[in-house]
This record gives structure tokens, sequence and C-alpha cells, in this order.
């Protein structure tokens, strides 16, 4: 009864104001194929959102005659399902949600629209028209540590960490991996901050942990704000998510970057040519999606060795996570002369021996 | 050097109280004078955006920052008009603001996005600011730092010293009984809700020139609403104000020093610690205090008509 | 020149209406002076925002289910505000009903479909919701702290707690550690009103309620209480209700109802356990409760509006490609203009060319 009333009520409405989609004029880009991009936070973040938003901007660029894009940004991950199927009911063909949390949403949503492709940045769970990608951060992080190994001077490195996710745990992991590869007894002082984005209490984390006596910083979270302090307090840091160089001139080794370009304008032709097939895509510094911004403030030598590490990374002649790999109570994760295995970095939620922090079970 | 470490220490509270203090003590007033206004995030997110673009514009840091503190008045404003020249409901009418804040920051700061500026110059006294120990605590701050200090006491002086300060008071207790004396009620309300505006405009553009100097969508981070809630935990007493936002401060850089050295607790009660302490403050103060009447402003929220 | 107000005695039922009508015209033709400035077309914007949301059966299926968990928390809020109590916690307490309600899910997973499951988990909600009300709501009455502070203060702890949980015991166990509960089962979701539609039973729990305080405020001796303690102490008094007492109930009401619509959206439209399972639901059902006046119907209706200006937000960040603070600086402006132009449902306005304002004889 009600779901008639509504039914009734939503088609004398339509009647009424039939001019409405005429007016918000569409026509024009029907036989464009829309492709729409969900951001977890404001495009202008300056980290993460923003640089998913670059590769919009790439794809718009590279193919204006056959594509068409919009986005949502903000959309809390709570409230994420209407805005998804907002975009899918709008014509949309492809549909980017970029953010672990609309990873349920994503899945009911593609259930509905099963000619619309999906592409959900982070999770695990795929279906017929539902694909995931990621990037391998681990790989910029294990270059970023062995670079923290060879320039620390007091022995301690500062890690601001954002939440206990596998993604966040196995990126401390292989930047302790990688310092202590070429600096046995360096040391790692993680801080849980508790929010991806908060300018001031990652300052005041990026203050602590230099009072602390670390010396170099890396953060896992997406304001410039810890780069800016370690260049007002002569130290030096790696920026994360986008090359935040600007910020810090005299202080910013490298910085970790995500560059999804290749991958969304590959998804938009493969939606073209009608050759899109679910999947999995874990990209790293071989395909491109981690891309480490120029090595800056160090010596020559310490840059060679960054530069050679990331070359063997993308060759793969290193693996981050190569045994032995212990844990942080001694337990054998990974036995010598193995890798460590996609799922177990996927899910990792344990530290390896030497990080001195305890890890919420 | 563990003196410098506990100077330090004191100097990222003292940093971080600031803003805090900032916008407190503009609420505080505002309060006083019988308004509440729920739209402190909203200007001083607008204050931050602005006072970077302007300061962006200008090459001055002094023009930004006034500029923060025009934005956040120029919000300050329409809320006046709102709740006490067209008697609106205060309550409603803040968190709106705040909404317009959030939106407008976002409109102002879209071309500032990824730039970034030098902090606000600290001041430095050949001697003073080296003293080990309290030097750079005490001579080293920047020019905000100093403003809120200032206006810690201006502000007390002001409410308990002055006969204006006495009226606005007054007002804010009964408005209908200092109406019927003759005293001007919503223009002096009108002035001290400005006022308000003006210290959160001050304290965003604080965040955005001194403390993280830069501009980001929602940099504020809740700093307004936290403001707002030490504003009655100072039971509306300025001093009460700078020494919760010093605690508020101090429990936050506590917790990540905690952090920091390895204890070993779960993330999300470390992060709980600040909030958690400053309802614990308060209920102690509230144990040693006698019981008896509420210390706020008699008719705060409630909106006042002089005809009747 | 200065502008007098004088209440009215009887409230307009016009004036109730035509009111807020004319503010939102003036809203409207400020955001389309603002929108053809930046080269789109007002009238194509009017319809994305107000008339497409409103044409399709799938959006008002949306506009009721993101309304109804406004109308909830505002319900109860209305019985605080109307008492004088400043509970400002509302997201707190959702989430930790949310929480509770959601806890009974995960531990009933796999246990079968008994009928009795998403009763327990609705009964959790709403007395989790209620308990961490009555936190503020004790402090104030046994020691005289304020509730605005502790209630505001107990959101984020209670987020903290949320953000804890799902990480630590309520993750599920085949979930790679990712941060999120197992998904519920059937007979821990609330039921969809129609096949293949997206509309759920909260939106009944939230009609219910509406109808409930309604009567609950008209008709009984404690909706009168609540009605005149705010004015009048004294009345309430005479009521036969102690300050005490009735501060502990409103603050349960409001608490339980906002911990019943934060499991409604946990077992409606979300299915299990995460860090974030509001969009500031708490907050904006601020403003819906004030919008409201207060009154359930009129809060039905503002959270109607509400909802309505989201959807159609994004549906211009869609269609029209306006920044998403441009709709939010709409929103801010058409709620300000709403709440001033009440003045002339309220009061009759006089403007008295020159003089100072000083005494006004009346």
């Amino acid at each position: 009864m009600r779901g008639r009333l509504m039914r009734l009520g939503g088609a004398v409405l339509g009647a009424v104001l039939a001019a409405g989609p005429v007016l918000t004029g569409q026509a024009s880009a029907a036989d464009k194929l829309k492709v729409g991009f969900v951001y977890v936070g404001p495009v202008a973040d300056f980290g993460y959102s923003y640089q998913h938003d670059l590769s919009r901007k790439a794809l718009a660029a590279a193919m204006p005659d056959t594509v068409d894009t919009t986005f949502l940004e903000n959309v809390p991950e709570a409230d994420s399902e209407r805005s998804i199927e907002k975009l899918a009911r709008s014509g949309a063909g492809l549909i980017f949600t970029t953010s672990f949390g609309f990873m349920e949403p994503t899945l009911k949503v593609a259930r509905k629209f099963p000619k619309v492709k999906f592409a959900h940045a982070t999770g695990y769970k795929r279906s017929d028209n539902v694909a995931t990608y990621s990037a391998r951060f681990y790989e910029g992080r294990y270059v970023c540590g062995k670079i923290a190994g060879k320039l620390s001077k007091s022995g301690t490195v500062g890690y601001i960490a954002s939440f206990p996710i596998p993604e966040v745990v196995s990126g401390i992991n292989a930047f302790m991996l990688g310092a202590q590869s070429v600096n046995p007894n360096i040391k790692i002082k993680v801080v849980w901050v508790n929010t991806w984005f908060d300018p001031g209490k990652e300052a005041e984390a990026a203050k602590a942990l230099l009072a602390q006596g670390a010396d170099i910083l890396t953060q896992h979270t997406d304001s410039a704000a810890p780069l800016q302090e370690a260049e007002k307090q002569g130290k030096l840091a790696f920026g994360q998510s986008s090359d935040q160089f600007r910020f810090a001139p005299k202080a910013q080794l490298t910085s970790i970057t995500d560059d999804w370009n290749g991958y969304v304008i590959a998804q938009a032709k493969a939606v073209l040519d009608g050759t899109w097939k679910s999947g999995d895509t874990w990209g790293g510094i071989k395909d491109g999606m981690v891309v480490l911004a120029p090595f800056t403030n160090m010596p020559d030598d310490v840059k060679a060795m960054a530069e050679e590490t990331t070359k063997a990374i993308a060759d793969g002649k290193i693996h981050p996570f190569t045994g032995p790999v212990l844990k942080q109570d001694g337990t054998v994760a990974v036995k010598a002369g193995e890798t460590a295995p996609d799922p177990m970095i996927l899910g990792m939620n344990w530290y390896v021996k030497g990080i001195d922090d305890k890890l919420t079970q | 050097m563990t003196l410098d470490i506990v100077q330090m220490v004191l100097v990222t509270v003292l940093a971080a109280a600031t803003p805090l203090i900032l916008a407190g003590l503009g609420e505080l007033v505002a309060e006083r004078s019988g308004v509440l206004n729920l739209g402190v995030e909203g200007m001083m997110i607008f204050g931050a955006a602005v006072s970077f673009a302007l300061a962006m514009q200008t090459g001055s840091t002094l023009l930004g920052a006034l500029g923060g503190a025009g934005a956040g008045l120029g919000l300050a404003a329409l809320f006046g008009l709102l709740t006490v020249g067209l008697a609106a409901n205060q309550v409603a009418s803040g968190l709106s603001l705040t909404i317009l804040g959030l939106g407008l920051s976002g409109l102002v700061g879209a071309n500032y996005v990824g730039i970034k500026r030098d902090p606000a110059p600290h001041l430095a006294i050949p001697g003073l600011t080296d003293l080990p120990g309290i030097g750079r605590l005490l001579f080293g701050q920047d020019a905000f730092v100093y403003t809120a200090v200032a206006l810690v006491a201006a502000v007390s002086w002001f409410l308990w010293r002055t006969r204006a300060g006495l009226t606005l008071r007054a007002i804010g207790d009964d408005p209908v009984a200092t109406h019927a004396l003759g005293l001007k009620v919503r223009r002096v309300r009108f002035l001290s809700v400005l006022f308000g505006g003006a210290c959160a405009g001050l304290g965003g553009a604080y965040l955005a020139l001194a403390y993280t100097p830069f501009w980001s969508p929602g940099m504020t981070a809740g700093r307004g609403w936290i403001a707002l809630a030490l504003v009655v935990f100072a039971s509306w007493r300025p001093l009460r104000v700078a020494a919760g936002a010093l605690l508020f401060g101090g429990a936050t850089v506590l917790q990540l020093h905690a952090q920091a050295a390895g204890l070993g607790l779960p993330g999300q009660l470390l992060s709980a610690l600040p909030y958690l302490a400053t309802i614990l403050a308060l209920v102690l103060l509230s144990l040693g205090r006698r019981q008896g009447g509420s210390l706020a402003p008699a008719a705060l929220g409630r909106v006042f008509t002089p005809s009747r | 020149m200065r502008l007098d107000l004088v209440p009215r005695t009887r409230r307009s039922a016009v004036l109730d209406i035509l009111a807020p009508a004319l503010a939102f015209v003036a809203a409207v033709l400020i955001g389309g002076l603002v929108v053809a400035a930046l080269g789109v077309s007002p009238s194509a914007a009017f319809v994305t925002y107000f008339v497409a949301p409103l044409s399709e059966v799938w959006s008002l299926q949306e506009i009721a289910l993101k309304a109804a968990p406004l109308a909830l928390i505002a319900t109860g809020l209305a019985f605080c505000y109307r008492a004088d109590l400043w509970n400002i916690g509302a997201e707190g307490q959702f989430v930790v009903g949310g929480l509770a309600g959601g806890w009974v899910g995960v531990a009933t997973h796999g246990s079968g479909d008994a009928p009795w499951i998403l009763p327990a988990m609705l009964a959790a909600g709403a007395l989790a919701g209620a308990a961490y009300a009555l936190i503020p709501a004790v402090l104030k009455v046994r020691l005289g702290v304020s509730e605005i502070l502790t209630s505001l203060m107990l959101v984020y702890v209670a987020q903290l707690l949320l953000d804890y949980m799902v990480r630590g015991p309520l993750r599920d166990p085949a979930g790679y550690n990712f941060p999120q509960s197992v998904g519920f089962d059937p007979a821990a979701r609330l039921p969809y009103l129609m096949e293949g539609e997206t509309l759920h039973a909260g939106v009944l729990v939230a009609l219910a309620a509406v109808g409930l305080a309604t009567f609950v405020l008209a008709r009984t001796l404690f909706g009168f209480a609540v009605r005149v303690v705010g004015a009048s102490p004294r009345a309430a008094r005479f009521a036969g209700f102690s300050d005490a007492r009735l501060t502990l109930s409103v603050f349960a009401i409001s608490g339980g109802a906002a911990g019943l619509a934060g499991i409604v959206e946990v077992a409606g439209k979300i299915g299990q356990l995460q860090p974030e399972i509001s969009p500031g639901y708490g907050f904006t059902a601020i403003i819906v409760a004030f919008l409201g006046r207060l009154s359930p119907p009129g809060i039905l209706v503002a959270a109607l509006v509400i909802a309505l200006t989201t959807i159609g937000g994004e549906g211009a960040q869609i269609d029209l490609k306006l920044p998403l603070d441009l709709t939010r600086a709409f929103q801010g402006l058409l709620l300000g203009l709403v709440l001033g132009a009440d003045v002339f449902a309220r009061y009759h306005v006089r403007i008295v060319p020159g003089g100072p304002s000083g005494r006004t004889a009346s």
C-alpha cells in the first residue's frame, strides 16, 4: 500500500515536472561513457582524494571525446550507498569507489546495476562487475626505510600512523625491514593519531616524536603538517600520498605517491572496448602505481642506494618481505629464502621484531 | 637535556591551547551577554581560509590575521542579525552558521590548496630567548600566543573591572530587568557576538598562518567544538578558559608523548584521554564546590525581545 | 530606526507556513544568482536540487531513509530542549546504540533465524543509548556538572570506543584484519518494506516514535511537565515531577531515541559494524529539532527538508558539477533564512523610525 502510494506520488510529480531532465541538459553527453568517482575526503585534501582526482582529470584529458567524468567528494562511509547508487542511476558506466569503507555499499549497488562496472580501491571482495585495485605502498616504504636507516644520526625514526589496518601495519613493517637492512640497531617510535587528516594533531605528534629523539619522520596520514614541523626544526621527513616537496624543500627526502592514472585510463578504455573484466590489480613500483618523488636532501651515495633499491624492487630482485622475517615475539613469519605471500601482506596485523609498540588485537 | 624536553612539551601545549583560548574567550563574552553561538567551528574555519587567502594575496601575516578575525566577525554579524535582531533560535542558527562557514571556507580556499607559507615569525630577543628551560616558552612565541595571553587578562579585566563589563554580565543574567533600567540589551548582545566571531576567526587564522601554515579544508578538525565545551568547563571565567585549554592541549600532547615512549596502551584509549580528563576535572571541580545554583549566565540561550 | 518585536498571542497558521516558504524563495533567488554567476543555468540547478529528488520513486525512498534517523533523534531531543536541558551529545548516544545493538547482531551471527534477535538488537540499542545519555544527566543532577560539556565530550569517547571494538574484539575474523564486523544474518536485519526496493522498516520506527511523542507531549501529565518545566520549574513540580526526575527522564528518552536510531541505521542500511556508522546525524538532528519548532510533526517535516537538500546537493554535484562547498553554503543560507523568517510568524514586527531603543512602551 505504502509502496503504491509512493509510486503514485512519484508518477504525478514526474508528469508535472516532465521538463526536468530536459532542462538539466544531459542529452549531449549521452553517447559518452560517464565515469564517476566517489571520494571519502575533499578533493582539496592534497593527499589521497586529491591524488585520485588527478587521475580523474588525467582521464578527462586523455579521452575528451569518449569519456565524461564526474565525482562526489567528502562522502561519509556510513552514508555512501546512496551516493554510489545515485551515480549509477545518473548514467555512469564505470564507477570508482576509492575508499575501503565503500566495499559493501559498492557490492550492493553493483548487484542492482549489473551493466555498470565498478572499481573499488583497497578492498578484497569482488564480483562479476566489481573489480578491486590497490597499490603496494609497502614497496615505497621499504625504500624510505633504507634511506632513514642510512641518514638517522640519533638512530630513532618517528612514525605517525593513522589507523591500525593492514595497509598501515605492513607499511610500518616494510619501513622497519628496510631500515634494519642498513642499520640493525635502528629504532622506530610509532604514534597513532586515530585520524587520516587533522593537521594540528599531526603536527603535535611530530613535535612529540622529535622531542623524544627522532630525527627523521615518516607518516601514514595525509597532511603536510609533519613535514613542515620537520622543516621548522631542521630535521628530515618523508611525504605521503602526493609530492609535498613545496611544503618542506629542506626536509622532504622523498614522498610515496599513488599514481592511479594508468589504471583509471586502462579501465575506461576496457569498458569502451567491451573487454572489461573483473579482477584484482595490486600494482607497485613496477607498474607505476607507486611512485617515489625525487630523492632530495640526501648525500649522493644514499641517493644512489635509494635509486638502486627502487629499481631492484621494480625488477623483482628485491621483495621487502623476504625471509627470514621474525615477528615481535621472535616467531618466524617468513622462512629464510621465501617471500611473504600476498594474502599475508594484505592481512598483516603483527609487527616485525624490533618495533617498540603494541598492536590492538 | 630533560629540562629542554619539559620546555618543548610546554611550548607545544601552549601552542595547541592557543586556538582554543582565542575562540573560547570570544565565545565566553558572547555567552556572558546571554547569547549561545554554536557556530564557533564555522567561524573558525572561515577565518582560517580567509586569513590564508589574504596573507597570500598581500604577503602580510598581520593583514591575514586581521582578515581572519574580520571573516569570523562577518559570520557573527549574520548570526547576530538572526538571533539578536530577529530573535531566531540561537542553537539552530549557530549550527546553520557552522554549515555555512564550512561551505564558504571551501569556496574561498579552493585556489589556495597545496600552497605553503612561512609560519608567523617568533619573537627572538638575544639573551632572553636562549635562556635555558624558560627562554623559548616565555620569549620565543609568535604574536598569536601573546595576543591570546593578553586577551585573557583583558577580558577578565573588562568583565569584572569595568562598568561596560558589568552591564554585559547583567544583561546575560537578566535582560528584562536591565532593559527596564534603560540598558541597550540588543546592542550589547550584538557587539558581544561580534567580538566572539572575531576571536574565533583569529583562532582559525592562527591555525592557517602559524600552527600548520597552509590551507586545507576541514583543518580546524573540531577545535571550535572543543572551545565551546571549554567555556562551560571554565564556568564562564576567562582564566579558567585558559586553564581548560592548557589541560586539554596538555592531555592531547602528553598522550602522544606516552605513545612515542612506547606505553603500549590502545591508541583509542589514549586518544579519548583529553575528553575524559576534561569531564573528570569538571566533576572534581564540582565536588569541591558547594551545591548551589548554576554558574551559567541565567539568560543564556534565551531570545530577548524588548517590547512586551 | 529600530525593530520592535511583539509576541503574537495567537499564532497564525497562514504565517506559520508562509514565513518559511518566503524564506525558501529568498534562498532560491540568492542561490540562483550565485549559480548563474558560475555559468550554470539557475532553472537547471533548481530542478536538480529540489525537483529531481522528488520525481523518482528511488530518491523518494532515499529521502525517507535519510529523514528517518534525523526525525527519530530530533523527536527525542525535543523532550530535552523543551525542558531546557542541553543534550548535544546525541551523536554519541547514536553510536553507542548502534554498537550495543550491533554487538547482539555479531554475537548471534550464525545462530539461525530466531525471531527474537532483531527485537533484542533494537532494545539493546535503545537501552544503551539511554544509559549513555544518563551519564551527563546523573552528573548534572548529582553534582551540578554542566550537561553541555559532558554530553559533547562523550561523543568523542563513543566514537573511539566503537573504533576500538571493530578493530579489536568485534572484528570479523575472516575479514583480513580490516576494521569491520561480520555481516549480520538476515534475522538481524530490518526487513525491507517492498521487494527489490531500499525502503526498510526503520522508517516505520521513526514514524511510530513521532506519533508516540506527539501523544505523550500533548496528552499526558508527563508531557505537560516537560512542556512547562522550561518556562516554569515550579509548575512542573506542581504536576508532581521533581527537577531531578524530569532531567533523568528526558535524557533517557532522548538517549534512547538516538540509540534506537543508531541500531536502526546499523541493522537497516549498513548491515554490519564499522568504524563510522553516522554521517553526523546526531548533530544535524539538533537543527532538525529546532527547525521543527520542537514539535514532533514539525520535526518530521524539517527532517524531510534537510534530507531533500542533502540529496539534491548530491545531484547538483553529479549533474551540474557544482562543488560540494557551494551546496553546503546554500544549505546554511537556507536554514538561516528559514530561522530568521520565523520571526514574522512569532511576532508582530514593527519598524520604528528614529529614536534610541531605550524604553519601549507597548
